[in-house]
């Protein structure tokens, strides 16, 4: 065994079918199969999550014994190993795990949201699967509706256990278990609760990872249809940053491709009447957060008074759900500003309809987001500071890429476009809010700049020290040769984290209760692994090569663009000359972009 | 057996962790412990036995789902489980299933309308060569007869009648 | 009944002196030399095991009981856990001795609760005698206790590693093989698990030296084993007998001489027909962690293939998609084949599925569903029985 641990990583020659391939020891024979282009089928296997060798469907032959392995947990650490991928009775055995799993799997492939998309689908069709040996199962399940953002209907569900693996591993939230046990057995909630009174942050992490039907997004695009196609209905819509590196892979457009020009184009040729930028609002929340973190560092440092600290970002909707029901005790330490989509939606139906001249009554208001758990933050309670629901409904990028599909609009042969004014012009530090890390970088280099006068000391710009997909990253920045109105934060050393994934939030959180996070002054935390590019509305898969791959486009994005800092934003800027004049974090800007926030503990309600 | 009615879930699971650990591993102790006292553990004191422990109330519900002698619904005063298994079965479980039926006027999977009994299967409970066998609780029979599981019953429903 | 050397009379304590007088490793040395193999029912030679526990590093080590005796048919451990505790008690610190572990479990199954109160008064007197805790018997660092954990009704857990995952507080899944428990175990810390009749024997190997055992039995299956015996027999009942009986042997030993068939090994065992009683139990033939059951000839056989595969619908943990969906198909193709709706074709497919489900299947409950099926088919194909 320790020696095994020692030589891990060294190269061993192993055989597969036969033929002779160099390994990396300790590596599973799915890995070494894939890397060589042997396929292997999956199904319960997944680059985000740990093996879990249950769907069995990837078993393979080990140096001839009497039973077969699975590909995707055995690790080779013996030279001499010999795989066979193909032979009859693994056939055999393959074929009848898919025909049970099909047997099983209740719903017309037709009307399913995943048609086209679905693993098990595939594994069909590579079987040649025409009629199954077993007679088919009666439904056991009625769907449910019961959330905002998710649907789920379990007649699909294959048990891969994908999602209650993503919800412990990657969320650690354990909104989704398995219950009972044998063919009885069933992935569900704390005592078969509705989602919607489940403990769940609506992330969305689970249909990411569903590799069938049977968890998907709640459809907002019937909706939508009929807003635009309504002649009496203003239909505006924004757009989240992490959108424009996404949408193209679902046009068959490599991972990384950014599209910004061409998905405006699309969403005009929908019918939308206005198409804005949620980066607009990403700016507007970097000084809106920006300066509250100052305010708290003056009432903390100057004043001595009890602000708590560090604050944490507000922006992700899964975090603030996450926090509220884990940590209730704790919600002061978040920022009040409201996540770029509420802002935005906010001013939509306040500054933009009085400035139009629009009834806010007849404007529709549709934000194109990287998540699911955006479309519980929109129907909130008291998301309706504008004296109308804010936000009106809330598409993920699969379901827009659907409409946009559903219209016969050529995607990817569109001519680029600008975004509409009054909301275009944004700056590419709102642009990296798409990324874990993002709205540090953003707000770092507004607020050093408002401090001491000058840029961030970093090349281009860039502070690299919060990019990355490590779990928490923290670092700082010292203020120094500050201007004279911000003199107590002469020579301080400004701290931050960075989370994103709520596992790693659940890290942060428990180091700040032990007092462990006391000298840091301000966390950035996104509900989802590598920020909203790796969103739960995102195409499907997202693993962590296509992560990095829209973080890429994502970063030269920001790097060409004019502008590349909020407090630089001049329609932004032209906002605080014009309607919230008390300026940021001031009376008006209170009433319409801050907001507060429900501790809810997950015991049950009497 | 405990009524579940006004039960300071908090600081019944405290003791409990106090007595097994405070760590994911007790958790099998604190739960059999609670369906002991109580005949089976509420989502109340499940979600306390998670917070407890520092795991998700998903958890807690999902391991009492897995294990047969352990749920979150009340059951009888007496849980009767009648070895199903083969050597029981040979020795004609049927019989005493049918007396047994008979006897509490329900079938398996029920309990009686007094709360006292609820009639279970199980599977082979390692009394094979004295079958058939069942447990009341954690109480072992064997060698049943009709008859003798009809007494076996009063006999419960006596002690049951006078707690 | 039988040989009475394992449950014959044992001064408690004696094997645990025995062990002390040698190396931690001569303890090794003497439990491989003595052939034992685990007598659970997979046969692994426990003194690999220990030795292998023994060489993993790291810095707690467990000793577990395996006391969740599930297996259709099987009770010996339940006699030896009533009547002979000290026994299985005493290998336990053997074993620990010899591994290195300070902690022990017994995982006694939720149907044995009825024994804990005198298995828990058992340790209690051990600890008086100083035959658990601190410096046991007088030797200097060796500590050792035992603890025990139910079980609440889950045949799975008698695999090893799903009883730690059950032991660890989760639902009892087996866990990816390997690791093994003897590296990566309880809390993922090196355990040797073993049968609560190993740790008995183990005691006895302690008490009477490696060849007293090795030279019972077969060359590959040394010594004596426990039979549960039950079904249509005068005197069902645990039997003391060489590995290596025969199978008329032990029929005629149990009052069972017109029986038909036997099903050894419990439920995931092996059925054998009258045309092939001399057939031995052992490892290298009818393998068994010490089931019998016996059918007289007015048996269906079908209806104990039935009640079988009912079992394991029942108690396969539903996390591999073949034991969860593919038994269920099994034990509906057989109700089909009782009440005649089941085609030449139907039968010979789902003699195909059994056999993808061996072969395909996480752990040793699905992997082992086709030697039941098959044999008890085939047994009832010949006509053996009505």
């Amino acid at each position: 065994m320790n020696e095994q641990v020692r030589e891990i990583g060294t190269q061993i020659k192993v055989t597969i079918n036969g033929e002779e391939y160099t390994a990396r020891r300790g590596s599973t024979v799915l890995e070494i199969c894939e890397d060589n282009g042997i396929p292997i089928p999956t199904l319960c296997a997944h680059d985000d999550l740990k093996p879990a060798g249950i769907c069995r469907i990837c078993v393979v032959d080990i140096n001839g014994g009497w039973n077969l392995e699975t590909a995707c947990t055995w690790e080779v650490h013996d030279p001499d190993t010999v795989i066979t991928t193909h032979s009859p009775r693994i056939r055999r055995a393959r074929r009848a795990i898919l025909e049970l799993l099909l047997a099983e799997h209740c719903g017309e492939c037709y009307t399913c949201i995943r048609g086209g998309n679905c693993e098990l689908e595939d594994l069909a069709e590579i079987y040649g699967v025409r009629d199954l040996r077993f007679e088919r199962e009666d439904p056991r399940f009625e769907p449910d509706t019961s959330s905002v953002s998710i649907y789920r209907d379990m007649d699909k569900c294959i048990q891969c256990r994908r999602c209650v693996r993503a919800c412990d591993e990657l969320q650690a939230v354990g909104a989704l278990g398995v219950f009972g046990r044998g063919p009885e057995s069933r992935v569900d909630t704390f005592e078969g609760m509705s989602f919607d009174e489940a403990v769940c942050t609506n992330c969305g992490q689970c249909v990411a990872h569903c590799p069938t039907g049977a968890l998907q997004e709640i459809d907002h695009t019937r909706a939508v249809w009929a807003a635009i196609e309504d002649p009496e209905k203003h239909v505006v819509v924004q757009t989240a940053p992490a959108i424009r590196a996404a949408i193209g892979e679902e046009f068959g457009l490599p991972p990384g491709t950014s599209v910004t020009g061409r998905m405006t184009t699309a969403l005009r040729d929908l019918g939308f009447d206005r198409v804005f930028d949620t980066n607009f609002a990403a700016d507007l929340t970097i000084l809106e957060e920006g300066t509250e973190l100052l305010l708290r560092l003056q009432a903390a440092l100057v004043e001595g008074k009890d602000v708590k600290l560090p604050q944490i970002t507000s922006c992700s909707p899964g975090w603030i759900k996450y926090i509220e029901l884990f940590y209730p005790d704790l919600v002061d330490h978040l920022s009040t500003c409201k996540s770029p989509q509420q802002m935005f939606g906010a001013l939509m139906k306040s500054f933009y309809a009085e400035e139009q001249g629009i009834d806010p009554e007849k404007m529709v208001t549709v934000s194109l987001m990287p998540c699911t758990a955006k479309k519980f933050e929109a129907q909130r309670p008291e998301m309706a500071d504008s004296g109308h629901q804010d936000v009106d409904y809330v598409l993920t990028t699969r379901e827009m890429a659907q409409m946009i599909k559903e219209a016969g609009i050529p995607f990817t042969q569109l001519k680029d476009s600008q975004y509409d004014e009054p909301f275009g012009d944004a700056s590419g530090a709102a642009l990296i809010f798409g990324a874990t890390g993002g709205v540090m970088e953003a707000a770092l280099r507004t607020a050093y700049e408002i401090v001491t006068g000058r840029e961030v000391p970093f090349e281009n710009l860039n502070i690299t020290a919060t990019r990355g997909f490590e779990g928490f990253k923290t670092g700082s920045i010292v203020l120094e040769d500050v201007l004279d109105e911000w003199s107590f934060l002469e020579g301080v050393e400004l701290k931050f984290g960075i989370a994103h994934g709520l596992a790693n939030a659940h890290e942060v959180m428990e180091r700040l209760r032990r007092g462990e996070m006391d000298d840091v002054h301000f966390i950035e935390i996104m509900a989802c692994p590598g920020g909203c590019l790796g969103g739960g509305g995102q195409p499907i898969p997202t693993t962590d090569v296509i992560r990095q791959a829209r973080a890429n486009a994502i970063y030269s994005e920001d790097e060409g663009l004019p502008i590349r800092k909020s407090h630089e934003n001049p329609h932004v800027n032209y906002l605080y000359e014009h309607y919230l004049t008390d300026g940021p974090c001031g009376h008006r800007s209170h009433e319409l972009l801050h907001t507060e926030y429900t501790p809810r503990g997950f015991r049950l309600k009497k | 057996m405990k009524a579940t009615a006004g039960v300071d879930w908090c600081e019944v699971v405290d003791a409990l962790a106090e007595k097994h650990d405070r760590k994911p591993h007790a958790l099998m102790g604190i739960l059999q412990d609670l369906q002991m006292e109580y005949g089976h553990v509420c989502p109340d004191a499940q979600i306390e036995v998670a917070l407890a422990l520092g795991i998700s109330p998903t958890h807690v519900s999902d391991v009492i789902s897995f294990y047969h002698f352990l749920c979150s619904e009340p059951k009888g005063q007496y849980v009767v489980w009648l070895c199903q298994t083969i050597s029981c079965d040979m020795a004609d479980k049927d019989q005493i299933a049918k007396a047994l039926s008979d006897e509490l006027g329900i079938s398996f999977g029920e309990t009686t309308g007094d709360g006292l009994f609820t009639l279970e299967y199980t599977n082979c409970m390692g009394m094979c060569d004295q079958a058939p066998a069942m447990l009341v609780n954690d109480e072992v029979h064997v060698s049943l007869t009709p008859d003798s599981a009809r007494e076996i019953i009063a006999g419960y429903r006596r002690e049951g009648g006078l707690g | 009944m039988g040989a009475q050397m394992v449950l014959g009379p044992y001064t408690p304590g004696a094997a645990i002196d025995a062990a002390l007088k040698m190396k931690r490793s001569d303890v090794v040395v003497t439990v491989r030399e003595s052939g034992l193999r685990g007598r659970g029912g997979a046969g692994f030679p426990t003194g690999t095991k220990w030795m292998l526990a023994a060489a993993a590093t790291g810095d707690e080590k467990y000793v577990v009981c395996n006391a969740d005796e599930g297996e259709p048919g099987t009770f010996k451990d339940r006699v030896l856990l009533s009547d002979h505790a000290d026994l299985v008690f005493d290998g336990m610190a053997v074993c620990a001795y010899a591994i290195g572990a300070r902690k022990g479990f017994v995982y006694l199954r939720g149907e044995y609760r009825y024994l804990l109160a005198d298995l828990e008064a058992t340790l209690e007197r051990m600890r008086e005698e100083n035959r658990l805790g601190k410096s046991i018997a007088g030797k200097d660092g060796f500590d050792f206790d035992i603890e025990i954990r139910l079980g609440s009704g889950a045949y799975v857990c008698g695999e090893e590693s799903a009883l730690i995952e059950s032991l660890e507080g989760r639902r009892g899944e087996p866990r990816i093989r390997p690791p093994f428990p003897v590296s990566a175990g309880y809390l993922g810390r090196p355990t040797a698990v073993n049968n609560v009749e190993t740790f008995a024997l183990a005691s006895r190997i302690m008490e009477k030296g490696a060849e007293w055992f090795s030279e019972i039995g077969t060359d590959e299956s040394a010594g004596y084993k426990l039979f549960s015996v039950s079904g249509d027999c005068e005197n069902p009942g645990v039997y003391e007998l060489p590995m290596g009986t025969s199978i008329n042997e032990l029929l005629t030993t149990v009052g069972a001489e017109d029986a038909v068939a036997v099903q050894v090994g419990g439920a995931s065992g092996e059925m054998v027909t009258r045309d092939a009683f001399n057939r031995r139990l052992a490892f290298e033939d009818v393998a068994t962690g010490g089931s019998v059951i016996v059918f007289g000839p007015e048996r269906n056989l079908l209806d104990v293939l039935e009640n079988f595969m009912d079992f394991f619908t029942d108690e396969s943990c539903g996390q591999c998609t073949p034991c969860r969906l593919g038994i269920r198909r099994l034990l509906n193709g057989v109700r089909d084949l009782k009440k005649g709706a089941l085609s030449a074709d139907d039968l010979k497919m789902l003699r195909g599925l059994s056999k993808s489900v061996a072969i395909s299947s996480k752990c040793g409950l699905g992997q082992s569903c086709d030697t039941p099926f098959a044999s008890i088919l085939d047994a009832h194909l010949k006509g053996v029985a009505q």
